[in-house]
């Protein structure tokens, strides 16, 4: 298991390196989406119009922060993750983006774990309920967009300064750590009953 | 509606032998009553190789627990509980010789098979209908277990119970055969 | 403010819980006739002209429709100009202790639900939800719960990306589950939205609507049609014996819910939908 710090954008190589328990620093720009703003994503997508911003060595945070104004910016008040596998039905569509790495909570299905070998990502577990210390690795609030989702589900574009510790739960070989429990509890139940 | 065939209890061997899951029956003559806890003392007393308060030889059992009895009326509305409940205790019922029971719902296959090898048949009353079955019971009376309340074994004298031969001895099964029919 | 006494309400309970177990709504009534001219299975046509002539004697011998005359649930509306004259729970419960004492139905309240079970003999406590709202008046609508249909309800908490087939599939399914075991043929309410306690509520609500009136949106609207259809799809039929007829109507209410969900509520109601409302 090693501690990598890693900057966007981010490389293939680097995160084909990456393996389940690894610990993750990112720093750079990173961008938040949840239920509403994967759909926007694919709408935009299909209507062939331009998305806001470029995907490519990307990382897509599970996440609608609560942010509040000051004077004319927006600056993050606390961000934690939200339940990845709500997610579950995009991975492929924004691999194809070209995003490197998904960070959110609870892991993600063999859709997803397909998706990260094709594509080269990886899922990262960002400590849950720990949107206090999150929020402080928040430089500034470079841009947002699609307010009109919502606070919580706009597409929120952040600069972050060693972003984690982020936990490789699922990577690019196909391991999970989600997996290897939901297997291990089965058997366990199994004996039980 | 469909003409009904009459039926008496006591049920014969001939009779059971003849009825077809399907069929529209009307019932008339003696049954018991008993659900979930009845059947519970029933079988404890078979495992201790005690006596029944009942004879169990050729009856039919009908598993309800009544409203109370308004004036006028030998018993309140009357509709059929859920049969599955009362499985775990009838294959042993029916090998004493239990030939009938009405109920609702679907049946195990261990009550199933217990029906073919012992020649036995499970007609279903309707749920709901609770208002008209209550008519067609002419005389109540508590066998055993008072204490039990409305779950007690009380023995109805029934005329024209309109019921429906669910599952015949052959095991034929409109819970199975009738749905599929219908399936688009 | 205007005085309500204890024992207008207890009276008013009990004269509902008694209309309701004795006295079908017309709708529903209508509803199971259209069904029976509809119903191409013969078993199923001799099952609903049965529910109807059941309908019938227990209307005019005031018996109950069902001897499983459920648990006792209240939805009122309070005028928040209303003062009660004394307690507004016991008035409540001594109304429908009356009604199910008097009225020869059922009891079928037991207390503690794991270990005891002992039966209350009063078919208390009701379970009563109470709104206030503006004016001076009470409304009541009551419902005795029968537990063959309630037992086959079921809540999901769905994820938004399920979308509107994930709920009429799921609204599907557990009536396939339920089988025979609710008395078909069925009403099905159905809320999404709100949190676990909400939609159930709602559900339980939705049951009570009107049957043969869709909800004002369209879109949920046409959910409530396409459900229906595919349930009516499976064959099961009146008692579940087979037919053409398993649900009768399929009512879907929503409530703004979370961002990270999308909770969907089935409750399930027998044919004998039993409902009663008044006006104090």
């Amino acid at each position: 298991m090693k501690e990598v710090k890693l900057i966007t954008a981010l490389r293939e190589e680097d995160i084909r390196d990456l393996r389940i328990g690894d610990v993750v620093y990112i720093s750079g720009i990173i961008c938040t989406s949840r239920d509403m703003g994967h759909l926007k994503m694919i709408d935009v997508t299909e209507k062939s119009e331009k998305l806001p911003i470029d995907f490519q060595g990307g990382a897509i945070f599970h996440a609608g922060p609560v942010v509040k104004k000051q004077g004319d910016r927006y600056e993050v008040v606390v961000i934690g993750p939200t339940t990845s596998i709500r997610m579950e039905p995009y991975s492929d569509f924004i691999g194809g983006l070209g995003v490197k790495a998904i960070i959110g909570k609870g892991g993600m299905e063999e859709g997803t774990s397909e998706a990260l070998k094709k594509y080269g990502m990886v899922y990262l577990q960002a400590p849950p309920g720990c949107a206090v210390v999150l929020g402080e690795k928040i430089k500034r609030v470079k841009d947002v967009f699609w307010m009109e989702l919502g606070v919580p589900e706009a597409l929120w574009v952040l600069e972050v300064e060693n972003f984690g510790p982020l936990v490789v739960g699922m990577d690019s070989e196909g391991n999970s750590i989600y997996r290897d429990i939901k297997i291990k509890g089965k058997k366990l139940i199994e004996k039980m009953f | 509606m469909e003409k009904m065939k009459k039926i008496r209890t006591p049920l014969s061997n001939e009779v059971i032998e003849d009825l077809k899951a399907g069929e529209n029956v009307s019932i008339t003559g003696y049954i018991y009553t008993g659900r979930d806890a009845a059947h519970k003392r029933l079988i404890e007393l078979l495992k201790e190789g005690k006596k029944l308060p009942i004879e169990v030889n050729g009856q039919v059992i009908y598993y309800v627990g009544p409203a109370p009895t308004p004036p006028g009326y030998k018993c309140g509305s009357a509709g059929p509980t859920t049969s599955y409940r009362m499985d775990p205790y009838t294959p042993a019922l029916l090998d004493l010789g239990l030939k009938g029971m009405i109920g609702k719902g679907l049946r195990s296959k261990e009550v199933v098979e217990s029906m073919k090898k012992n020649g036995a048949i499970y007609f279903a009353a309707i749920g709901g209908v609770a208002a008209v079955i209550a008519k067609s019971i002419k005389s109540s009376e508590v066998i055993a277990y008072e204490d039990l309340g409305p779950e007690a074994i009380h023995k109805y004298y029934v005329k024209d119970f309109p019921v429906i031969v669910c599952i015949d001895a052959k095991g034929n099964n409109l819970y199975e055969t009738e749905p599929p029919k219908y399936r688009k | 403010m205007r005085e309500v006494n204890a024992k207008q309400i207890k009276e008013k309970v009990k004269e509902l819980f008694l209309d309701a177990n004795y006295c079908i709504g017309e709708d529903v009534l209508n509803s199971i006739k259209e069904a029976s001219l509809k119903e191409t299975s013969e078993t199923g046509k001799n099952v609903l002209s049965m529910i109807l002539q059941n309908y019938k004697v227990a209307a005019e011998e005031k018996i109950a429709i069902c001897q499983d005359t459920g648990l006792a649930i209240l939805f009122i509306k309070l005028g928040q100009e209303v003062h009660v004259n004394g307690n507004w729970e016991e008035a409540i419960n001594e109304g429908v202790k009356e009604a199910y004492v008097e009225g020869y139905l059922r009891k079928s309240a037991v207390t503690d639900p794991v270990f005891d079970r002992k039966n209350t003999k009063t078919n208390c406590p009701a379970i009563i939800y109470t709104d206030i709202v503006p004016g001076d008046k009470i409304e009541f609508l009551v419902t005795p719960k029968g537990f063959g249909s309630e037992n086959m309800s079921r809540l999901a908490m769905m994820k938004p990306a399920d979308g509107p087939e994930g709920i009429v599939n799921f609204i599907v399914e557990t009536v396939k589950i339920a089988g025979p075991n609710p008395c078909p043929p069925t009403i099905v309410g159905v809320c999404v939205g709100g949190t676990t306690d909400q939609a159930s509520v709602t559900a339980k609500k939705a049951t009570l609507r009107k049957v043969g009136e869709h909800n004002l949106d369209p879109r949920y609207a046409d959910m409530e049609k396409q459900a229906l259809e595919k349930i009516n799809n499976l064959g099961i039929g009146p008692a579940g014996l087979g037919g053409n007829t398993t649900s009768l109507w399929v009512n879907i209410d929503y409530k703004p819910t979370h961002i990270a969900g999308m909770p969907v509520a089935v409750n399930i109601c027998c044919h004998a939908a039993r409902h009663a409302s008044g006006i104090i």
